[in-house]
């Protein structure tokens, strides 16, 4: 008997487990969750939602009939064929039972968020790595600022039918893959509708000291910090007491935001009684920073970390993380150690000494 | 370095109504343009206010700690350790203010050939380092012993029959003069000790801050110190005894027995004499004084810094806001489990963000030895300017009431205006007179002299000395310069900042030295001496010239602490660091410029202060 949890599980549930069943995307989001980061809420619809459609639909037979006539030979055959194929996919309706199920977790995750019909990213979250042709699948297909659940059901079709892009066939068909073994799952997150955003590192980038947390930040979306716009907040965070060691507050002229209409982010002056505020208070960047910490720990080594403050939740701010990588600036440069090694304390004291201090 | 313009040593003019202010102090602490060679040499060295230590004028006589300090630490790096690079500390005064400047060792050859004298001279320290330290303690307790058993009593109109008996052959004019000189020479002494390990401990902790500063750029200060400094040292220890003494008298049921501070120590302790809890009590009280109530309001480095052993009231009113806080329920106890934690986790924490294992070798080096040599740096403050000092102005005391009676001076105090050799001139009038049986000479100038004197001091006072003259210098090398007076390039823009605002009521944002972290906002009160702390109330932000551990209880009641002296290693950071309040410390001017009552914003992290006008 097939229970809810092998078409829909909510973040939490997943873990490296579940990759076969919710990809590589949703299962890291799962592991981020347990270690204690917070990322923006949603839930996985897994592979077996996939197949499910499939055989409720009836189309997997002219599915893979159409891919019959695929050679590596002739790339237009590839392409006929995935024309062909997404907009079987993308046309043929849902069953209702996976429309209960994906439907009904999205008004949860509204009701969760505090906003009816909220705007979710659905991306394609690919299974197993020794597929490689499926990755092409997932590295696509993100659709932004999605609402309601008809919009849902498109757009989880949309990526479903990612797996048949013509690059993924072609691969999949010169690999000698078979292409019924492909599946996929989707992930569908809210969006973080930020009022403060930016980009954290776990050592400070300009002086490559891994004791230090540095944030910068600026109202709205991240995309102001990120892109170099603006002259963002800075502060400087001990990373061993949580202490805020230094802190620039900047003045800043512009912000990304969403147009409430079109549901696109647009780009705005920030209105004058908010240029010379801090735009994250202290309270916030030292649990930014502790978020921070957790990140690294979890990865093992320094991040470059995108996050953002959500306005959704109401009452208190509601830090979310929504990118991580590994620092490479400091991180890749060759480990010298920081004075030469000598015998004892007073061989150290002397060199030191001779030296002296400049004081300019 | 081209926009820290400071003037020529030479410039600096005469206050008027000052003039002949010269004579007050040493001739060889004034600048001169008489000679060439002299000349050159002061205007081309740096030379900086030591308002670290002196956040007032010179007293002539108290010029004697100056002097003491002059030879004592410059020997020490010269001749003793023969610190590769640096020489001694040169002084010089100007309008009653001491200006000094640290002398490198120019030649590359000499500071070359000095480095294998070092390492076997500071070696030796470094490696018998508790050995010598114990015996330190012992000369220390020996000085103090001799200063505290020293006579110096008034002279009698006929000498006692026992001079006859025992065949003594001396009188008492030649014993006051005698003693005078022991007085001097035992302050002097005490003032050798006092560098012995100082140099060589603030060599090893300037040495530990370079690395972690390279190490981990961002780091504060104040963690690096937190790391070395020493938690069960002897700074706290009058403060433990005050803590004592209020559960004492909990425990034993006459805590309300203490009154207010309206009712004198010398009443409380009648009145508790005359049961038996209160005997207990006074009994321990008693016990806690020696050595623990030599503890100074101030520096220690003024005549006025008097001890709590001269006022018993201090202690006493600091017991009572114990007693409240323990009636209240609160705990008054250090949190020393909890410093001490943070310590380890601090010092295992940064070692771990070491990159290599050749760096986490250097790390456990230089932290070994700072660790090893801090806990002298905090502690010889106690031996040397509280209990040494406290019971040396004492001394003082006793020759300035036997000049007064003699009607050299008009008041004991007047003493401190008078140079060391002028007084020992003073005695032998005194003492010559007093022999011959004729009327002496000083009676008719020093009194006078002094009045000009007394004028002379309250102009210097009104004025405010210019920072720093001379040239400042690219590399310093002295270890006191760089941890004691923290003098960098900011601090060097800071101070030529300083000298551009003219008048204190404008000014709304101060710098000093982030002390201890955090920010807060409140209600300013100024103490300007330890006596002023029962004005504070709870949730006020101190403001302060500076503290010591008799101001302990005030930090009960406060929310953070403004001083006008001090570096990172101050009392007040030390404390603050404790209790994980905010403080900014050595602002140069807070007293001058904040009132009680100002809003004002501490910033411990950055070292600003904001004031709300």
């Amino acid at each position: 008997m097939e229970s809810r949890q092998d078409y829909v599980l909510w973040f939490e549930e997943c873990d490296l487990q579940s990759i076969p069943l919710v990809g590589g995307k949703n299962a890291s989001l799962g592991e981020l969750l347990k270690a204690g980061i917070p990322v923006p809420p949603g839930y996985a619809v897994s592979t077996k939602a996939y197949s499910l459609f499939l055989e409720q639909g009836k189309i997997k037979k002219k599915i893979f009939d159409a891919l019959k006539s695929v050679t590596t030979d002739d790339v237009a055959s590839g392409e006929k064929a995935s024309k062909k194929i997404r907009a079987i996919i993308e046309n043929t309706s849902m069953g209702y039972e996976l429309q209960d199920y994906i439907g009904e977790f999205y008004r949860r995750l509204s009701k969760k968020s505090n906003v009816p019909a909220v705007p979710v990213a659905v991306r394609s979250s690919a299974t197993a790595e020794d597929l490689p042709g499926a990755s092409f699948a997932g590295q696509q297909d993100t659709f932004l600022w999605i609402r309601g659940v008809d919009d849902i059901f498109k757009h989880v079709k949309k990526c479903w039918s990612s797996l048949f892009t013509s690059r993924a066939i072609y691969y999949r068909t010169k690999m000698g893959f078979d292409h019924e073994q492909v599946e996929i799952s989707v992930g569908i997150q809210k969006m973080a509708n930020a009022w403060t955003a930016g980009v954290m590192f776990t050592l400070n980038p300009a002086t490559g000291d891994s004791s230090a947390i540095a944030i910068d930040a600026n109202w709205g979306f991240g995309e102001s910090v990120v892109s170099g716009e603006c002259t963002p907040d800075n502060f400087i965070i001990n990373k061993i007491t949580d202490e805020i060691i230094k802190k620039t507050v900047s003045h800043k002229t512009i912000l990304y935001t969403r147009d409430p209409e079109t549901h696109s982010v647009i780009k705005q002056d920030v209105p004058e009684e908010r240029t010379d505020t801090q735009c994250v208070v202290d309270k916030d960047a030292i649990e930014l920073a502790r978020i921070g910490k957790q990140i690294e720990k979890h990865y093992g080594k320094a991040m470059d970390i995108e996050w953002a403050i959500d306005k959704d939740t109401p009452g208190k701010a509601k830090i979310m993380i929504l990118q991580s990588r590994p620092e490479t600036v400091w991180s890749d440069k060759k480990v010298e150690p920081v004075m030469k090694v000598r015998s004892s304390a007073l061989a150290h004291i002397c060199a030191g000494l001779v030296a002296g201090k400049k004081v300019n | 370095m081209a926009d820290n313009n400071f003037p020529s040593p030479h410039e600096i003019e005469t206050i008027p109504g000052t003039e002949g202010w010269e004579r007050m102090y040493p001739y060889h602490y004034l600048f001169t343009t008489k000679d060439k060679e002299r000349k050159e040499y002061e205007e081309n060295a740096f030379w900086f206010n030591d308002a670290l230590h002196y956040p007032e004028p010179m007293y002539p006589f108290d010029m004697i700690w100056d002097e003491a300090w002059f030879l004592s630490l410059s020997q020490f790096n010269t001749r003793i350790f023969m610190i590769p690079p640096a020489l001694g500390i040169d002084h010089r005064i100007i309008n009653g203010n001491v200006y000094i400047t640290p002398v490198p060792v120019t030649d590359p050859n000499e500071v070359e050939n000095r480095i294998p004298l070092f390492m076997e001279r500071a070696g030796y320290y470094y490696e018998n380092w508790d050995k010598l330290h114990d015996q330190w303690e012992g000369k220390m307790k020996g000085i103090i012993s001799d200063l505290d058993s020293l006579e110096i009593g008034p002279l009698p109109e006929m000498e006692d029959i026992s001079i006859v008996k025992n065949g003594l052959g001396t009188s008492s004019g030649y014993e006051l003069l005698k003693n005078y000189d022991k007085l001097i020479d035992l302050g002097i002494r005490c003032w050798q000790y006092h560098f012995e390990f100082l140099n060589l401990g603030y060599a090893s902790y300037v040495t530990f801050v370079d690395f972690c500063t390279k190490a981990f750029p961002d780091i504060p200060l104040q963690k690096i110190t937190q790391m070395v400094a020493g938690i069960d040292v002897i700074i706290y220890k009058p403060d433990d005894e005050l803590k004592k003494l209020a559960k004492l008298a909990i425990e034993l049921g006459i805590d309300s027995q203490l009154g207010d501070d309206s009712k004198d120590v010398e009443d409380v302790i009648k009145e508790f004499k005359g049961s038996e809890n209160g005997k207990k009590w006074v009994e321990a009280w008693d016990g806690a004084k020696y050595p623990w109530f030599y503890i100074s309001t101030g520096t220690g480095w003024y005549h006025q810094d008097v001890s709590w052993n001269d006022n018993l009231n201090i202690p006493l009113s600091a017991i009572r806001i114990y007693v409240e806080k323990l009636n209240e329920g609160k705990s008054i106890d250090r949190p020393v489990e909890d410093i001490k934690a943070k310590r380890k986790k601090l010092i295992s924490e940064y070692r771990n963000l070491l990159k290599t294992d050749e760096d986490k070798q250097t790390f456990d080096q230089l932290h070994g030895t700072s660790e090893l040599v801090f806990p002298y740096v905090e502690n010889h403050l106690f031996y040397v300017e509280h209990w040494f000092h406290s019971i040396f102005w004492n001394k003082m005391r006793n020759v300035g009431s036997i000049m007064a009676e003699h009607k050299f001076i008009k008041d004991t105090e007047d003493i401190w205006y008078l140079s060391r050799s002028e007084i020992k001139e003073a005695l032998w009038d005194l003492v010559t007179s007093w022999a011959t049986g004729t009327k002496g000479y000083g009676p008719l100038h020093w009194p006078e002299e002094i009045e000009w004197r007394k004028g002379v001091y309250q102009k210097f006072k009104e004025n405010r000395p210019v920072p720093a003259v001379g040239t400042p210098p690219e590399v310093i090398a002295e270890p006191f310069t760089i941890v004691l007076w923290g003098i960098t390039n900011d601090s060097m823009a800071a101070w030529a900042k300083l000298k551009e605002i003219g008048d204190p009521d404008k000014v709304n944002e101060m710098e000093g030295f982030a002390g201890s972290p955090g920010i807060v906002e409140g209600i300013a009160r100024v103490c300007r001496s330890v006596e002023d702390v029962t004005q504070l109330k709870e949730g006020e932000i101190l403001v302060a010239p500076t503290t010591s551990p008799s101001w302990a209880p005030a930090f009960q009641k406060i929310k953070a602490v403004v001083t006008d002296v001090g570096g990172i290693m101050c009392h007040a950071a030390i404390v603050c660091r404790e209790y994980g309040m905010p403080a900014v410390v050595g602002t140069g001017q807070g007293t001058a410029i904040i009132k009680s009552g100002m809003k004002i914003k501490v910033n411990g992290d950055t070292g600003k202060i904001n004031i709300e006008r």
